[in-house]
């Protein structure tokens, strides 16, 4: 005898565990990059491919996990934080992975090689950026407690000070961003000028990794604000 | 009058067969929407919950559930419109009960949600408006019990919210919240056993003569609420705090602490349900037994029997145990948002609430309450998605159930009165 019960009916699927389960798998894929650019610093061809292949499977998995949060939010759910700030806060959690794509991407179509004086930089650049990536993951993982207390109090502080350092993480990469652009335009004409304006564009790419974890950062702190 | 001579026994037989089906279904299916938080939270299994039902819905029939036995079976309806025709109050009774049991087995088997009491309510007003007249209707309690259909699941989201956000002041937000919820929880444990107490022991309980004084209603409500945080303390002492779950969600222990104290909130909520919801089944049978017994005297004072509120009682815990295991199962599946400190807010609430209706005689429906609770939990920003649709959906179901009673009553009632005169 199905006996429908109003109660059973009225929990809509908490989108807060989707957010963090996406959470998971886009810091996954940024954790690939770190493996790709050492790939490419060592020369490892396949091992770059490799890395490539499974940056992709995985923003595959983030842009599953993605549709489907999106399909499971009616407009007559109703949330402790607004519909929008939550969809927003999701694409710029998206848009670590997608980033991470495009940077896979490029270097393996174009088939690019690393120069001599760009090894270091770059990889101080990527390492740095996934720490921000980390920093982000790290208070996404806070938003069951946020619920719990209501997204303010103890809580609450605790969080505006993760958003805080991870300000200052994105601050230090964009200074490494900055130099390493420096030392590109230095050696400007000593490569191929198509070669030279993608890798600006990379460094902006890598760049980008860390901006859009400070804006998950700072999507985070409208909610608690509200 | 001749009727209930000759045909006394045979209507009074049919009265308590169809009360007792009444009776089973509200175990069966209505239980499961009273346990249904404290299932879903995973603070008692399945199991466990029909346990606790079986004692305490059968209890607060049994010691509660009179005022509200008392609204149906004579607050409804004018007596003085029949007061020469008790037959008529005879097979009017008759019907509503038989339109209740056939509505209540139409929509279980559709799977469209039922409201005992809406049902029971409807078809009384139903078959007084239509088999005798508008003037044999009380229209003022009528009024008054469509009132509390409202009000009731607002005070429940009230109360759940308050107690949410006490939840959050003295406990969540603290320096050390599982030491504030083991410092806190036999306090709240306390409110259990006091608000149940107090509402259902206020100035005595009448038919089972127990005369108590405002000052000793308190004086035993406190006794209670001692013993109850007695145990709780000694429950949540045995909670250990588990550091491995506590890395993944700062708050597990704190739930932890929780998970004991919603059993006493499911005993409260199942003594509440018991309390209210007995009366569906047992209110137009003891109308029907006390007009047959006085040989046609409509008589307003008559007491309640006690072995009418055992019958009821027994009905409850028989249709639960037989069918409330399979329908408790899959409630629990869709409520795994619910942790326990929100489950207990919204419980204690929901159960204060109806019993605080019983203790007034307004028959409420105990699955409204319970969703107007978890929407209060909700509006404390304590619930991550609550889907509002199932408020539409609880208005549409007041626009069919109330006509869906009225007519089938209506209808027996004739099918009866041309039966039997």
């Amino acid at each position: 005898m199905p006996s429908t019960n109003p109660l059973a009916g009225l929990f809509g699927k908490s989108p807060f565990t989707a957010l963090q389960a996406h959470m998971r798998v886009v810091l996954e894929c940024a954790h690939e990059v770190t493996g790709l650019f050492d790939a490419l610093v060592a020369g490892d061809n396949e091992e770059v491919i490799a890395a490539k292949d499974r940056i992709f499977e995985k923003e595959a998995e983030a842009d599953k996990i993605k549709n489907q949060m999106r399909g499971a939010l009616p407009k007559s759910l109703f949330m402790p934080v607004d519909r929008r700030d939550l969809l927003e806060l999701l694409q710029m959690q998206d848009s670590i992975a997608d980033t991470a794509q495009d940077v896979a991407g490029m270097l393996v179509e174009r088939r690019m090689v690393i120069p001599e004086f760009m090894r270091e930089p770059m990889l101080a650049l990527v390492s740095r950026c996934v720490e921000a990536c980390d920093q982000s993951a790290s208070i996404i993982e806070e938003l069951d407690e946020l619920l719990a207390t209501g997204f303010r109090g103890r809580e609450a502080t605790q969080v505006e000070d993760m958003v805080e350092k991870l300000n200052l993480i994105e601050d230090d990469t964009d200074e490494l961003g900055i130099a390493l652009a420096r030392a590109l335009f230095e050696h400007e004409d000593e490569l191929n000028p198509v070669s030279v304006m993608m890798w600006y564009q990379l460094i902006e790419w890598v760049g980008d990794l860390a901006d859009y974890a400070e804006k998950v950062g700072d999507r985070l702190r409208l909610l608690i604000a509200r | 009058m001749e009727i209930l001579q000759t045909h006394g026994f045979l209507l009074m037989a049919m009265a308590i067969v169809f009360g007792l089906y009444m009776t089973w279904g509200i175990g069966a299916n209505d239980v499961a929407n009273a346990m249904g938080t404290s299932v879903g939270s995973g603070a008692i299994t399945v199991k466990q919950a029909i346990v606790i039902a079986a004692i305490f819905e059968f209890s607060g029939a049994f010691i509660a559930g009179g005022n509200v036995t008392r609204t149906i079976r004579k607050g409804i309806i004018d007596p003085s419109s029949i007061v020469n025709n008790p037959e008529i109050l005879v097979f009017g009774m008759l019907a509503a009960l038989l339109a209740a049991a056939i509505w209540l087995m139409v929509a279980s088997s559709k799977g469209w949600p039922v409201s005992t009491t809406h049902t029971i309510v409807g078809a009384v007003i139903g078959f007084a408006f239509v088999g005798i007249g508008s003037d044999a209707v009380e229209w003022g309690k009528v009024i008054q019990i469509a009132a509390s259909w409202v009000v009731s699941p607002v005070l429940g989201g009230a109360i759940a919210f308050i107690l949410m956000l006490s939840i959050r002041r003295l406990i969540l937000d603290t320096e050390n919240p599982f030491q504030s919820a083991k410092n806190w929880g036999p306090a709240y444990v306390f409110l259990v056993g006091f608000t149940i107490s107090l509402v259902t022991l206020f100035k005595g309980l009448k038919h089972l003569h127990v005369e108590l004084t405002v000052g000793m209603s308190f004086i035993v409500a406190l006794f209670f609420g001692l013993i109850m945080a007695g145990v709780g303390w000694l429950l949540i002492n045995r909670v250990k705090i588990d550091t491995e779950a506590d890395r993944d969600y700062h708050f597990a222990s704190v739930e932890k602490v929780f998970t004991p104290m919603m059993i006493f909130t499911a005993c409260a909520m199942a003594f509440a349900h018991g309390s209210n919801d007995v009366a569906n089944g047992i209110a137009p049978m003891a109308a029907v037994v006390s007009i047959v017994r006085s040989g046609g005297e409509v008589a307003q004072s008559s007491a309640l029997p006690l072995w009418i509120l055992v019958l009821g009682g027994t009905g409850i815990v028989v249709g639960l145990s037989t069918m409330g295991y399979r329908v408790m199962k899959t409630i629990g599946s869709g409520i795994t948002e619910l942790t326990p400190s929100r489950g207990y807010c919204a419980t204690l609430a929901a159960a204060a609430t109806v019993v605080l209706a019983s203790r007034t005689g307004l028959p409420v429906s105990t699955t409204h309450i319970a969703v107007g609770a978890v929407i209060g939990v909700g509006l404390a920003r304590g619930v991550g998605a609550i889907d509002l649709r199932v408020i539409g959906g609880i208005f549409v179901s007041w626009m069919v159930t109330l006509p869906a009673g009225a007519i089938l009553a209506a209808i027996f009632f004739f099918t009866l009165k041309g039966m039997f005169t």
